[in-house]
C-alpha cells in the first residue's frame, strides 16, 4: 500500500503562530488527493493518535482548489509555545514525520 | 480612486536578500508604494524578549540601502513593518539607525513616520481585569504575573495607524510589530479600494516571491490592485506565478486556508478566483471582506525564564545506545545528589535530546530502528547562567562516566567533538503573551511620530 508521503507532492509542517503547528499535504493529481481524503485510515482520530493529542484538537481542512489538505494541531513541544524550555522544533518545520508513513488503503 | 495601485514587496524578510535586477524592474514599474516585512515570531521568543534581531545589521543595511535609495530618488513611498524582527522598541531603534545612516551616506531627505508598537503593561493589565483579553488558539490563559514579567509586549499594528501616517504626509514609514497585511493593504484601503481584495493581496505579498515558481522569499513581487480584482506578478523575469501557486500560498503558515483573520475583520477567500493573465501574472478576484464588530489587536510578549548551558556529544557504543533512558535517569539522580543546597533551592531543568534516534519528534517518533550512533544534546536551564553551567557540568561528567548494567566501554560513554565541551546559551525566553486584546482606537494605541530627515 502506498504511504501518504509517497502520494503527496508536498508534505510540510510549520508554525501557525507559536502555539499551533499546521501541516500542508499537497497532491499532484485530483486522483491522489481524493484517494487520501476518502481513505478510511486518513482521519482526525488517526492524526490525534499519532500526535498524542485529543481528536477535538485536530482540524482537517480539505482545499479542493489546489488538491491539498491542511491539518492544524496544537504545538507538541515547549513548556509554553515555540522556543520555550524543552522545545524540539522552534519553527515547527519537521513535525510532519508521524504522518509520512501512514499507509493509505 | 485611480484605475490601479501598484505595490511592490521588496522581499519576504528584510535581510534575507533579493535580486537587484528585480528591484530595478520594481522601480521601473513606477509603483505607488514599496515595502517589506521585517519580522516574524517563527524563530521563537528570544528576539522579542531580548530586543535583539535575528537578522544581522549588515543584512538589513544591504537590503535596505538600494531599496530606500530607489524609492526616495523616484518619490515612491516606502514602508517597513515589524522593524528589527520583533518590532519592540530596541528592534525599531536598530532599524531607524540603519535608515538614518543610509540617509546620511546618500543625502536622502524625506518626512519619516515612525509607528511604535509597544503596549504598556498597565494597558494590558487593565484590559485583563476588564475581561478584554482572550488567548489565541492553543495559547494558555494570560495572568497578571505573565504580563508583569514580560520584558517587551507589542501589539500587531493594523492598517489604521499606517493610513494615519500616510495622511500626515509621511514619505517613509518605519513601524514596529505589524500585521503582515497592514504593510501593503493600508494604502489601497486609504484610497478606497476593496478591503477584502487589498488584505488578500497583502497576505500573498508578505512573503515576497514565495508564491512564485521557483518560490523565493528573497525576491520582489508586485501586486496591482484595481476596482474588482488584483494581479500578482514576480519581478524576476525567470519567475512565474500560476493560479495554483498563488492559491496554494494562501495556505502557508495559516491555521485556516479560507479565512484570513485581521484586526479589521475576516477575509473570506472561499469564493476567490485565480486566473493566469500572461506568462508571469495571476489575476485574483472574489475575496470578500466581513468587517469585525469589535477591533481586536494581537499582543505578543516574552519573558525571561532563565539561562541555558548545553553540551553536544556522540555515542557510538551500542550498549550505551541501548541504555540511553537508563543512563539519563541515573544522571538526573546523580545531579540532584551532587548539587549544593542553594542550587537545589533555585531550581533547574535538565533536557536530553537524542539526535539520530528521536531528537526531533521525541516520544512521537514512530521509527524504532536502533541507530549506529546517536548525537546527544544535554541542556540545563536555571535562573542564572552560573547555575545553568554548574548543573550542566555535573550532568556532563555524570553522563560520561555513568555506570550501567552490561557496560563494556568503561572508559567513557560520550565522544565530545570540542574542548571546551560546555557552551553558555545565554538568556532563555518564552512567549508570555500571545493574546487578542479588544481595542477601541487603534490610532490612539499606535500613534504616529513624524521626523524630518
Amino acid at each position: 500500500m502506498p504511504r501518504l508521503g509517497d502520494l503527496a507532492s508536498v508534505i510540510r509542517s510549520k508554525n501557525a503562530g507559536p502555539f499551533q503547528v499546521t501541516i500542508d499535504i499537497m497532491f499532484a493529481t485530483a486522483e491522489d488527493y481524493r484517494r487520501v481524503l476518502n481513505s478510511t485510515v486518513f482521519t482526525a482520530a488517526e492524526v490525534a493518535k499519532r500526535y498524542s493529542i485529543g481528536e477535538s484538537d485536530v482540524a482537517v481542512i480539505p482545499f479542493d482548489r489546489v488538491h491539498a489538505i491542511k491539518i492544524t494541531i496544537p504545538r507538541r513541544w515547549g513548556s509554553r509555545g515555540s522556543g520555550s524550555a524543552g522545545d524540539r522544533d522552534v519553527y515547527g518545520a519537521q513535525q510532519h514525520g508521524p504522518l509520512v508513513d501512514l499507509e493509505i488503503a | 480612486m485611480t484605475d490601479e495601485l501598484r505595490i511592490v514587496a521588496v522581499n519576504g524578510m528584510l535581510g534575507y536578500g533579493y535580486e537587484l535586477k528585480s528591484l530595478e524592474a520594481a522601480v521601473g514599474a513606477k509603483p505607488h508604494l514599496m515595502g517589506c516585512d521585517a519580522g516574524s515570531t517563527d524563530p521563537g521568543p528570544y528576539y522579542l524578549g531580548s530586543g535583539k534581531s535575528l537578522v544581522r545589521v549588515d543584512q538589513i543595511y544591504r537590503d535596505l540601502k538600494p531599496a530606500l535609495v530607489g524609492a526616495c530618488r523616484n518619490k515612491i513611498p516606502f514602508v517597513i513593518g515589524s522593524a528589527g524582527f520583533s518590532g519592540a522598541r530596541p528592534n525599531l531603534e536598530l532599524t531607524l539607525d540603519v535608515v538614518r545612516r543610509i540617509c546620511r551616506e546618500e543625502d536622502l531627505h524625506f518626512k519619516l513616520g515612525i509607528i511604535r508598537s509597544d503596549v504598556g503593561k498597565t494597558t494590558v493589565v487593565d484590559a485583563l481585569a476588564a475581561n478584554d483579553i482572550e488567548p489565541m488558539p492553543g495559547a494558555p490563559r494570560l495572568t497578571r504575573e505573565h504580563v508583569e514579567q514580560s520584558t517587551h509586549i507589542v501589539g500587531q499594528i493594523g492598517t489604521a495607524p499606517y493610513i494615519a501616517a500616510f495622511e500626515q504626509g509621511a514619505d517613509v514609514v518605519i513601524a514596529g510589530r505589524s500585521c503582515d497585511t497592514a504593510i501593503y493593504a493600508a494604502l489601497p484601503i486609504a484610497r478606497g479600494y476593496d478591503p477584502g481584495l487589498a488584505l488578500h493581496m497583502a497576505k500573498i505579498m508578505e512573503c515576497g516571491a514565495q508564491c512564485g515558481i521557483p518560490l523565493a522569499p528573497n525576491d520582489c513581487l508586485m501586486g496591482t490592485i484595481r476596482r474588482d480584482h488584483f494581479l500578482v506578478r514576480p519581478l524576476a523575469d525567470y519567475r512565474v506565478c500560476t493560479p495554483e501557486s498563488v492559491a496554494a500560498h494562501t495556505m502557508y503558515e495559516q491555521g485556516n486556508p479560507f479565512l484570513l483573520y485581521e484586526p479589521e475583520g475576516i477575509v473570506d477567500v472561499r469564493e476567490a478566483d485565480f486566473r493566469q493573465v500572461d506568462r508571469q501574472a495571476v489575476r485574483v478576484s472574489g475575496s470578500r471582506f466581513v468587517p469585525a464588530d469589535t477591533l481586536r489587536i494581537k499582543l505578543e510578549g516574552a519573558r525571561r525564564i532563565g539561562a541555558r548551558a548545553f553540551t553536544i556529544a556522540g555515542a557510538r557504543d551500542r550498549h550505551v545506545i541501548a541504555q540511553l533512558e537508563v543512563i539519563e535517569q541515573t544522571v538526573c539522580d546523580a545531579v540532584r545528589r551532587n548539587l549544593n543546597a542553594e542550587a537545589l533551592e533555585a531550581g533547574y531543568q535538565l533536557y536530553f535530546r537524542y539526535y539520530g534516534k528521536n531528537g526531533v519528534l521525541g516520544e512521537l517518533e514512530p521509527s524504532r530502528v536502533d541507530p549506529a550512533e546517536v548525537g546527544i544534546l544535554i541542556e540545563a536551564i536555571a535562573p542564572t547562567q552560573a547555575l545553568a553551567s554548574y548543573v550542566l557540568s555535573l550532568a556532563r561528567s555524570s553522563y560520561l562516566h555513568c555506570p550501567f548494567v552490561g557496560r563494556k566501554a568503561t572508559a567513557g560513554n560520550l565522544a565530545f567533538p570540542f574542548s571546551p565541551s560546555d557552551f553558555e546559551g545565554g538568556d532563555v525566553y518564552e512567549f508570555s503573551v500571545y493574546h487578542l486584546m479588544k481595542v477601541k482606537d487603534q490610532r490612539a494605541l499606535f500613534p504616529v511620530e513624524l521626523e524630518m530627515i
